[in-house]
């Protein structure tokens, strides 16, 4: 049976439809991705100025360079600098840059490089300048656990953008409500009992934290309070730590007794995890400073109703921070302008002056610790940060400004970072696995990578 | 010039200058890439240096219980998508192309237009599907039904299912479109004979559609082998990265992309690209040797 003269005319209707929607969705869709994929070039300075490429993977870390470029261009007539700037997504930027490394062809001038990614370009004959001397005329201020980030032999090859410090995040109106001071909490003891207490007050509505399965900011806090770290050799990492037993055996005691959940999405930092935060599911959390630019931009509804305290310690007289996350600038050693692009990106990010806009523009704790205790920056009523939290962020860095360890990344740090996110903590925390086993296990991938 | 004329008309000649072209682009793009990664398997490579290191790439890979995982997950998924992306399309065509049903070119739009939207929208819509929340739908239908809400995505046999429905929904139609064009080779005439024979639907389908359809079956299977065990987009966006819980989602191709992109050892990741290449070449080749794809035919 052929179809009805009307059926196929409604056929070629439906088709041409099809096909209109189609074409036009998929041109519009291409258009959005080039948008989004393809780089975005911004060129910045004067025409006759030293041409620089840099690459970049955050927008927003563009409109800070841009500003300390201008201010730079303004200061130093005789040092002008025009700088290409590209912006790519994340992952596209790093893949970019390794392929371009490894073949040795269009290797830009600049780059912003991340933490994680940066052991990739230390392994063997690393293409960056060494930054020492820079970063010299700066020292006396800085956080220096930050540079020793992007460190080799001695040699800094990175420009720290933050600190990262570690703090916890309280959910006050939570508290409040049920009778918690969350200032009284200076251990992990302090806090499992008000996590206890907060259990009974709110019928297990609230948990007092959750814990992550797929990132390990609980573990190098832990780490970070004991002196600990797995890569103390970075050639023969041990796993297999005190601190690690401790917080994970901890973590799982927490799960038992109904204090705590696991992040739903694995940890805190995803869309799963924001929700969390912004139902009111937990109370507490231990996170970066970094983190506020979540609250402000995903879940400005909360503006008021959290404060930022330091982290509870196991025993008292730890230091109770880590550095966590970060970014490092890095400049092409092969760059007919590398020493002018050395000398402005570390004035850009060391000084105050710097520190000022990171603060303003970025909303991190900069590496330069002047800036903290500047009040005019630290208590500027227009910032947005100032105002979305219960207390003055910088209040809590002051605290712990000499409290804060940094657990080095090192090239085998992909791999330890790997075998805890996607298997040790899901077999610790979601099946309740012993702790010691899972560590035995995990010590057993590291090792089949160093050997 | 006559030399010349004799050279380009000759009969011997003319094939191989049309298929110049495909040899010089396979040569570009495949045999060139091919021989560079076989040597960099046997190479350690970083930045600035490649040393030669035997067959050390190769013997790590033995005890590599990850990748061993990433096998196992790449071939377990190929089957699973053999025994769904072949019955059910092969049934769809067969009933589009059945004379009763009405509206059927509807229907080949419908099950075709998945097909159109791209894996990353794909991936990231079943991504929230099987969100582990109480708002994902995949939970929502289980809450409806009086069930508890899983995660999904955490465990291994969930975490395939939306793999494979993921699979499945995009690709029905795709493979329907195949069969379609194989059933429209078979004559009319066999049918209607059959008919008159007394054969009914059924022993119409075993008996000549099946069998005739044989072509189609080896080429929907063959790239089905290669697309299943190829597969690595699907599994990035469903996960938001290459990193899924206890590695369940984690493919070959996908191991090969940590370990040469993200771990910047292309080396390692060169011996990985090769394994693969021999077990999608074994897999296929056995199969179209077993299914006398090589037999000449009977004269």
């Amino acid at each position: 049976m052929r179809l009805p003269k009307k059926g196929f005319f409604y056929f070629v209707i439906l088709l041409m439809t099809v096909l209109v929607v189609g074409c036009s969705s998929s041109s519009s869709g291409n258009g959005k991705k080039t948008e989004e994929v393809e780089s975005v070039v911004t060129t910045v300075g004067p025409e006759d100025g030293a041409k620089m490429d840099m690459w970049l993977f955050v927008d927003l870390h563009q409109k800070f360079y841009t500003e300390m470029l201008n201010k730079w261009n303004e200061e130093n007539p005789n040092k002008q600098i025009q700088i290409k700037f590209t912006v790519y997504p994340y992952a596209d930027m790093h893949t970019k840059l390794t392929l371009s490394v490894q073949s040795g062809e269009g290797i830009p001038d600049l780059a912003d490089v991340e933490i994680g990614q940066f052991p990739n370009f230390l392994d063997g004959e690393v293409p960056w300048l060494a930054l020492n001397s820079y970063v010299e005329l700066y020292k006396a201020d800085l956080v220096t656990s930050r540079l020793d980030a992007y460190e080799k032999d001695g040699n800094y090859y990175g420009v720290p953008t933050h600190v990262g410090a570690t703090v916890m995040y309280y959910n006050t109106e939570i508290l409040e409500k049920y009778g918690i001071d969350y200032t009284q909490i200076k251990t992990w003891d302090d806090f499992t009992a008000a996590g206890e207490k907060l259990k009974e007050a709110s019928n297990g509505e609230v948990y007092m934290t959750s814990v992550d399965t797929g990132g390990a900011d609980w573990l190098t806090l832990a780490m970070s309070e004991y002196g600990e770290s797995w890569v103390e050799n970075p050639d023969k990492a041990n796993v297999e730590l005190d601190s690690l037993n401790n917080m994970l055996t901890m973590q799982q005691s927490w799960l038992e007794s109904g204090i705590a959940e696991v992040t739903p999405g694995g940890q805190i930092d995803t869309e799963q995890g924001y929700a969390t935060v912004a139902k009111g599911e937990v109370a507490a959390f231990p996170k970066a400073i970094w983190y506020m630019s979540r609250f402000t931009d995903y879940m400005p509804e909360m503006s008021g109703k959290f404060a930022i305290a330091p982290a509870p310690v196991f025993e008292e007289g730890q230091k109770r921070s880590n550095g966590a996350g970060g970014t490092g600038t890095v400049v092409y050693k092969e760059s007919e302008n590398a020493e002018l692009a050395a000398e402005f990106m570390t004035w850009a990010k060391l000084t105050e002056e710097g520190g000022e806009q990171i603060w303003n523009i970025l909303g991190f704790d900069p590496v330069n610790t002047k800036v903290w205790t500047n009040k005019e920056i630290t208590h500027n009523q227009e910032n947005e940060y100032v105002q979305y939290f219960v207390n003055n962020p910088f209040d809590t860095l002051l605290e712990i400004q000499d409290e804060v360890n940094l657990i080095k990344t090192v090239p085998i740090t992909t791999t330890i970072n790997e075998a805890f996110n996607l298997t040790t903590l899901n077999e610790v925390l979601e099946n309740g696995a012993e702790v010691k086993q899972a560590l035995e296990d995990a010590q057993a991938e590291v090792d089949f990578e160093q050997e | 010039m006559k030399k010349i004329q004799a050279f380009l008309f000759s009969q011997k000649i003319a094939p191989y200058v049309f298929i110049l072209p495909f040899i010089v682009s396979l040569s570009f793009f495949w045999i060139y890439p091919m021989y560079s990664t076989i040597n960099m398997s046997f190479h350690n490579i970083g930045n600035g240096y490649s040393e030669y290191i035997g067959l050390a790439n190769y013997e790590k890979l033995l005890g590599d219980k990850v990748f061993h995982i990433a096998v196992r997950n790449s071939v377990i998924y190929t089957i699973f998508t053999l025994i769904i992306l072949i019955p059910i399309p092969m049934l769809c065509a067969f009933l589009l192309n059945s004379k009763s049903v009405v509206g059927k070119r509807i229907y080949k739009s419908i099950i075709y237009l998945p097909a159109l939207v791209s894996v990353v929208v794909a991936g990231i819509l079943f991504r929230y599907m099987f969100s582990e929340m109480d708002t994902g739908l995949m939970n929502q239908i289980l809450n409806f039904f009086g069930l508890e809400s899983k995660q999904w995505l955490k465990n291994w046999g969930t975490g395939m299912f939306a793999l494979l429905l993921l699979a499945t929904w995009r690709w029905t139609g795709v493979n329907t479109l195949y069969f379609e064009a194989g059933l429209s080779s078979i004559d009319e005439v066999l049918y209607e004979s059959a008919k008159v024979d007394g054969a009914n639907a059924w022993q119409r389908f075993w008996h000549i559609t099946l069998p005739l359809l044989k072509p189609t079956r080896i080429y929907v299977t063959t790239i089905s082998i290669y697309a299943g065990l190829a597969m690595f987009l699907e599994s990035f966006m469903i996960y938001g990265s290459n990193n899924s819980p206890k590695n369940i989602g984690l493919t070959i191709v996908g191991y090969l992309y940590r370990r040469g992109i993200e771990k910047n050892d292309l080396g390692y990741a060169s011996a990985v690209g090769l394994v693969l290449l021999i077990v999608a070449l074994s897999i296929s080749m056995v199969y179209l040797v077993s299914s006398g794809m090589f037999k000449k035919e009977a004269k």
